[in-house]
């Protein structure tokens, strides 16, 4: 197993060797930050150029074919035209918080993402708290959504705002019962512990029926969470016509975008790091020879190929079900997902402690 | 009790119709695309029959077309696109008739509704699928649909 610890250990001794502690320790972190942001833009390309091709195989078309082969410059293409556009800055509006809302939204998703183990010792942020902090940060959002909403002086970016404020902090409620029902199955709240737990067989395998509902909760909430799908109602277009960014152009709407996009990557990140086994390979217990071909592949493979997948279940089910009203939207939550997620809890905290899982 | 049991066969049945439906998307995702990559596929593009090119008027291997210029079609043209220029001519019973001179369609104010291959009760006229319509100079819209030299099919 790749361990990446070796490669920023030795760039650590490597910096030791000319600089002082601070300022080497500075150095690195304004590095990661760096790559985070680079790989947070170039994922969110990389989902927007999926979605598009997901989407229309969904709807018996090619989707973008002209840009390059299959198309994969469209996005950046996009991007370009999006970065040239200008910032229009509407009247009436509450100037600090109509500029400050998409960052709070991006910083928002850039903290959640940081949190993603994403090979052996390539975590960014890794606490004893790795799971309550990612839900914290990953909460900040819903105060961008809701500031991009009110400043923007426009009764539909408000009523986009509330009704995505609604949603997301009923829905946060479903995340955080189905993720509690595996943290009891592992007794940790830290990322990498997690993933190293799950070395004998995934959670999903392990806590079976209990960590299987519990999975079916996390898509369910994990898309209300991300705006998606068919609970795409605070930017619902034939009625809102875009919700909270209604009033937003140029790279301020763009922000939203990629914010929205990469938003769907964490949920996704997250559920395979959580039920499928993070950057952990595939390993049955006792075929040590099968687990010693599958520790062939590095982490990181098996942590994007993980996500993808639940990005594409995600895409499914988003361009498969119409969109919710907003009723509907919280009786699903308070009348289902909640009592289930509640006995779903119960049933593993049975399993566990009768020892009843693998 | 009854609302319990409600609950739960409602749950039940909706898990089942969304799996229903998920089925049917996964089904659509690996089903042939209709997209048509235009001007790559040019020489094996298919069409759909009933899709309106151009309108064209229907001559045998004779050259024979089958109008007899009675101007159904260019009244019931909203336009204006169809002007038919006909001739009365002397049969040799001594019967007088009309004849098609030029049948004229002007393609740059055409707008497909295929009111005039309704109207046509001698199915003389209908729209083939050529759409290739771009030309540098408006006149070139202009078009005469009766070949040089036909003449109306005899009964």
């Amino acid at each position: 197993m790749f361990d990446f610890s070796i490669v920023t250990q030795w760039f650590h001794a490597l910096l030791l060797s000319f600089l002082p502690e601070g300022v080497a320790v500075f150095l690195e972190c304004v590095i990661i930050g760096l790559f985070l942001l680079l790989l947070y833009a170039l994922l969110a390309c990389a989902l927007i150029f999926m979605e598009r091709k997901v989407c229309a195989a969904y709807q018996c078309r090619l989707g973008p074919n002209r840009v390059g082969p299959w198309g994969i410059f469209q996005v950046f293409a996009d991007v370009l035209k999006m970065l040239t556009k200008e910032i229009i800055e509407i009247r009436h509006a509450d100037r600090l918080l109509y500029n400050l809302a998409p960052y709070i939204v991006v910083v928002a998703s850039v903290l959640a993402f940081s949190c993603l183990p994403i090979n052996k010792g390539m975590e960014i942020l890794d606490f004893h708290v790795g799971v309550f902090f990612m839900m914290a940060a990953s909460s900040i959002g819903v105060v961008g959504i809701l500031l991009a909403g009110w400043s923007s002086n426009n009764k539909y970016s408000l009523i986009g705002a509330m009704r995505s404020g609604a949603q997301m902090i009923s829905y946060e409620l479903s995340i955080g019962l189905s993720i509690m029902t595996v943290v009891m199955l592992t007794d940790t709240m830290q990322f990498s512990q997690i993933v190293e737990r799950q070395a004998d067989c995934w959670f999903i395998f392990k806590g079976h029926i209990p960590a299987l509902i519990a999975f079916v909760i996390y898509l369910i909430a994990g898309n209300a969470e991300t705006n998606r799908g068919p609970f795409d109602l605070p930017e619902a277009e034939s009625e809102l016509t875009a919700g909270y960014h209604t009033e937003y152009s140029g790279m301020h709407f763009g922000l939203f975008y990629v914010a929205e996009f990469v938003n769907m990557f964490i949920v996704a990140g997250m559920a395979a790091t959580i039920f499928l086994g993070g950057w952990m390979p595939f390993h049955i217990p006792g075929l040590d020879g099968f687990n010693a071909v599958m520790d062939y592949i590095p982490g990181f493979v098996w942590f994007f190929a993980k996500a993808f997948f639940v990005v594409f279940l995600l895409m499914w089910i988003k361009w498969t079900f119409p969109r919710l009203r907003v009723d509907q939207i919280l009786h699903l939550e308070w009348k289902y997902l909640v009592p289930i997620g509640l006995v779903n809890m119960l049933l593993m905290a049975v399993i566990v402690v009768f020892n009843w899982h693998f | 009790m009854n609302a319990l049991k409600h609950y739960i066969v409602d749950f039940f049945r909706a898990l089942g119709s969304l799996l229903v439906g998920m089925k049917t998307t996964m089904r659509e995702f690996f089903t042939r695309k209709t997209t048509e990559c235009y001007p790559e596929n040019r020489a094996t593009l298919k069409l759909s029959p009933r899709f309106r090119g151009t309108l064209t008027m229907i001559h045998d291997e004779e050259n024979h077309h089958r109008c007899v210029a009675c101007g159904l079609c260019q009244m019931a043209c909203p336009n204006g696109t169809i002007h038919v220029v006909s001739r009365q001519e002397t049969t040799p019973e001594g019967k007088t008739v009309r004849v098609l001179d030029r049948y004229e369609y002007n393609l740059g104010s055409c707008m497909f509704c295929q009111l005039c291959v309704n109207a046509c009760p001698h199915q003389a006229i209908t729209f083939d699928q050529e759409f290739e319509h771009a030309v540098f100079d408006r006149s070139k819209l202009l078009l005469k649909l009766n070949k040089e030299g036909s003449s109306l099919k005899k009964q």
